[in-house]
């Protein structure tokens, strides 16, 4: 009997079904169109961006959300290229990710034809793997393994460029979800004899901090942690990537590290004598000086990644594998030490340095803190909030009130203007009953703008929210400490009307430039359906505090005028 | 110090600039790499020089190990190891010099693949070292060409390299 044969095209979409794929986020092209063709017969929903950017953007927040794959779909050449900095971005932060791209017909394949790009060359450095499929008959197994691949171990993008002649070619098509890869054995059970080392390490700990990351969210280890901390009584510190896994209104929560973290738990860190890290990476932003980073203490290093281990600070006991698995078996064997004089410690340094900012905002003026405070004070359970890159970034993380994982989506490693829209549009569609507010910039906010037609088109209820202070306010904020406020290029004089540019796109736009204002604001667009965005008119010169200057020991903060 | 490291890949597409990429963008330098297939079809062994300390080393064989299509990574400096290079070089031969060449390339075990009127080509296998010496001493001859493989290397005893 003659074996039924498949189109390439056919093979894509009906892989996509057996991985459980609901949404595909895409723009199509001429060298996607056969699959696009057979994409008008499937029942799997398609996301029609505005820019290839947003595709892969929305993918990620949808991926960090629901913790599966997010996959998209473009065309060759530009529309590949275009994907780049969202494939970076999901790279830096491990988010799983399938990317499905057209390619020029094989035979064209290096004469610079119309619209070709080497995508797999480019992509090479930012992707956990990617593949040019030259052959029809190997599709299946490259879609099977890049699945696998982009969910399993340390989480990341990978890559299939299709020529346009193999999407119309036809093999036999026989898928396993399961799948062998030969040089891919990630290890996700912890080392008994190091887990036996840290629980004696924990158990002498005079001074023990938690220091944890992404890899506690993506590994879906939220609970682990929070068990494991109370039991312990350990106080908790979390990255920018980690916020969401503690409870942010917790005593045991120390807030975030390093350049722009609290001051409690930068003391805390330089003062530890124990520090279990737990899926973090040791970034510059939190280490500050490496050579004065956390020199008292004994160092525990759980990740799932071991070229982690030791790449930035010097591991005492390093523990390879998934942070849920190792938490919970430390757990298992936990021997709490005394931590009740350490504890005492950082209560008295919390009382000190509140992060406090903002508070004085009243009046005529608008403080930008104030309008984090009162989006997370306002908000209900259930919130997803995306963000952009800078000042407002940075003030999310310090003011709004994180409690559950998954909840805090933000471009960490690669610090990506125009993440933060096109993410909220991808957790509005992972989450449909979850309530998703965009923190957003006026410089970030017109990075990926035009997706406000996405959001208009699809009916998104998500809640815009630009903090308009009139410049790229991190980057002038570097220039008024750094270079003597010589403001070169900072200011964005020629700002739209962001109220009317959201109603010219079919959206609610809302303005607020006072307290008063922007409290009302808040709660008229928690009540609308559909997309909706308000402008806050802020204090343009505000500077996030508390600071540490780059490459500079964290304990030595730059703490700001009112914080004083 | 210099360490060699014998890596093991699948032959696919791509596998070598994966590799060299790797290098070039963390900012790791190759001294010298050799590739070649192995006895197990389908799987190609890279031997790879790299200068560095204990930890930059270890940094660099767990970024090679995270790589899909690499199998294998080891250390062959942690072991007793041999390690042989081939150098083939054009050295200028004037009828009066063809004899001193000989003798020195008769020394080191070489052997003159190749005469013209006025050069010869030598072929020397052995460590850097050796390949050093030789050239050193063929240099007032004129060395008009070099060609180098590089390094390659192999474990000592009945011990193999192979895929885990």
């Amino acid at each position: 009997m003659k074996k039924k044969m498949t189109k390439g095209a056919a093979m894509i979409l009906s892989a996509l079904q057996k991985e459980g794929v609901e949404i595909i986020f895409g723009y199509p092209g001429g060298a996607v169109l056969p699959l696009y063709n057979q994409l008008y017969d499937s029942s799997i929903k398609h996301l029609l961006v505005r820019h290839e950017q947003a595709a892969v953007h929305a993918a990620d927040g949808y991926a960090r959300v629901t913790g599966r794959p997010g996959v998209v779909f473009a065309t060759s050449g530009p529309g590949a290229t275009n994907l780049v900095t969202g494939i970076a971005n999901a790279y830096m932060d491990s988010v799983p990710m399938v990317l499905i791209t057209g390619q020029v017909p094989s035979s064209f394949i290096g004469t610079d034809a119309f619209q070709e790009a080497d995508i797999t060359g480019i992509t090479l450095p930012v992707t956990k793997h990617n593949y040019l499929v030259k052959d029809v008959n190997d599709l299946p197994s490259i879609l099977s393994e890049a699945f696998y691949l982009a969910s399993t171990g340390r989480r990341g993008p990978v890559l299939i460029d299709v020529p346009k002649d193999v999407f119309d070619q036809e093999a036999h098509f026989a898928y396993q979800v399961e799948c062998e890869i030969p040089g891919y054995k990630p290890t996700y059970e912890g080392h008994v004899g190091q887990i036996n080392r840290a629980i004696k390490a924990i158990r002498d700990a005079k001074c023990p901090v938690i220091f944890g990351g992404g890899g506690l969210i993506r590994s879906g280890a939220s609970q682990a942690l929070r068990d494991f901390a109370d039991k312990a009584e350990i106080p908790v510190i979390l990255s920018l990537m980690g916020l969401g896994s503690y409870p942010g209104d917790r005593d045991l929560f120390l807030g975030m590290p390093g350049m722009h973290g609290s001051i409690t738990a930068n003391y805390a860190l330089t003062e530890a004598d124990l520090i279990i890290a737990a899926g973090v990476r040791f970034d510059d932003r939190v280490t500050g000086k490496l050579e004065s980073f956390a020199n008292k203490a004994k160092i525990i290093h759980i990740d799932i990644d071991p070229a982690e281990i030791g790449k930035n600070v010097q591991i005492d006991i390093p523990i390879v594998g998934d942070v849920k698995q190792v938490l919970e078996a430390l757990l298992k064997k936990l021997q709490p030490g005394s931590t009740s004089a350490w504890l005492k410690q950082i209560e008295n340094w919390q009382k000190e340095f509140p992060m406090t900012g903002g508070l004085c905002g009243t009046g005529d003026s608008l403080k930008p803190q104030f309008v984090i405070r009162e989006l997370s004070r306002l908000s209900v359970d259930n919130t997803i909030v995306a963000t952009d890159v800078g000042q407002h970034q940075m003030w999310t993380a310090q003011h709004f009130i994180f409690r559950e994982p998954c909840s805090f989506l933000t471009s960490g490693g690669l610090g990506t203007m125009g993440y933060g829209f096109p993410a909220a549009i991808g957790a509005k569609l992972a989450d449909p009953d979850s309530s998703v507010i965009c923190i957003t910039g006026d410089g970030s906010f017109q990075m990926n703008i035009q997706e406000l037609a996405t959001a208009v088109h699809n009916q998104l209820d998500i809640i815009i929210a630009v903090i308009n202070n009139g410049y790229l306010g991190m980057v002038r904020q570097w220039q008024d400490v750094f270079y003597d406020k010589r403001y070169a290029q900072t200011a964005l004089p020629g700002n739209p009307d962001f109220v009317r540019i959201a109603e010219a796109y079919g959206a609610k736009g809302l303005c607020a430039s006072n307290v008063k204002e922007a409290t009302a604001a808040i709660e008229q667009a928690l009540s609308e359906k559909g997309p909706v965005l308000i402008n806050f008119l802020v204090e343009p010169e505000e500077n996030v505090y508390p600071m540490v200057a780059p490459n500079c020991p964290i304990n030595d903060i730059i703490v700001g005028g009112e914080q004083t | 110090m210099k360490h060699v490291l014998a890596v093991l890949v699948e032959d696919k597409p791509g596998v070598l600039t994966r590799v060299a990429g790797l290098f070039s963008r963390r900012g790791f330098n190759i001294d010298n790499i050799a590739v070649g297939e192995t006895v197990t079809p389908g799987i190609s062994r890279m031997t790879i020089t790299v200068e560095g300390s204990e930890t930059i080393v270890e940094q660099v064989a767990k970024q090679l190990h995270k790589l899909v299509n690499v199998l294998k990574v080891s250390n062959l400096s942690k072991e007793p190891s041999v390690s042989r290079e081939l150098m083939l070089i054009k050295v200028k031969a004037e009828m009066g010099s063809r004899s001193d060449i000989q003798q020195i390339v008769e020394t080191f075990r070489g052997k003159v693949v190749d005469v013209s009127p006025d050069s010869m080509v030598i072929e020397v296998t052995g460590n850097e070292e050796k390949m050093e010496a030789i050239k050193l001493l063929l240099q007032d001859f004129g060395i008009r060409e070099i060609v180098r493989t590089g390094k390659i290397a192999v474990l000592r005893g009945s011990k193999v390299t192979g895929e885990s």
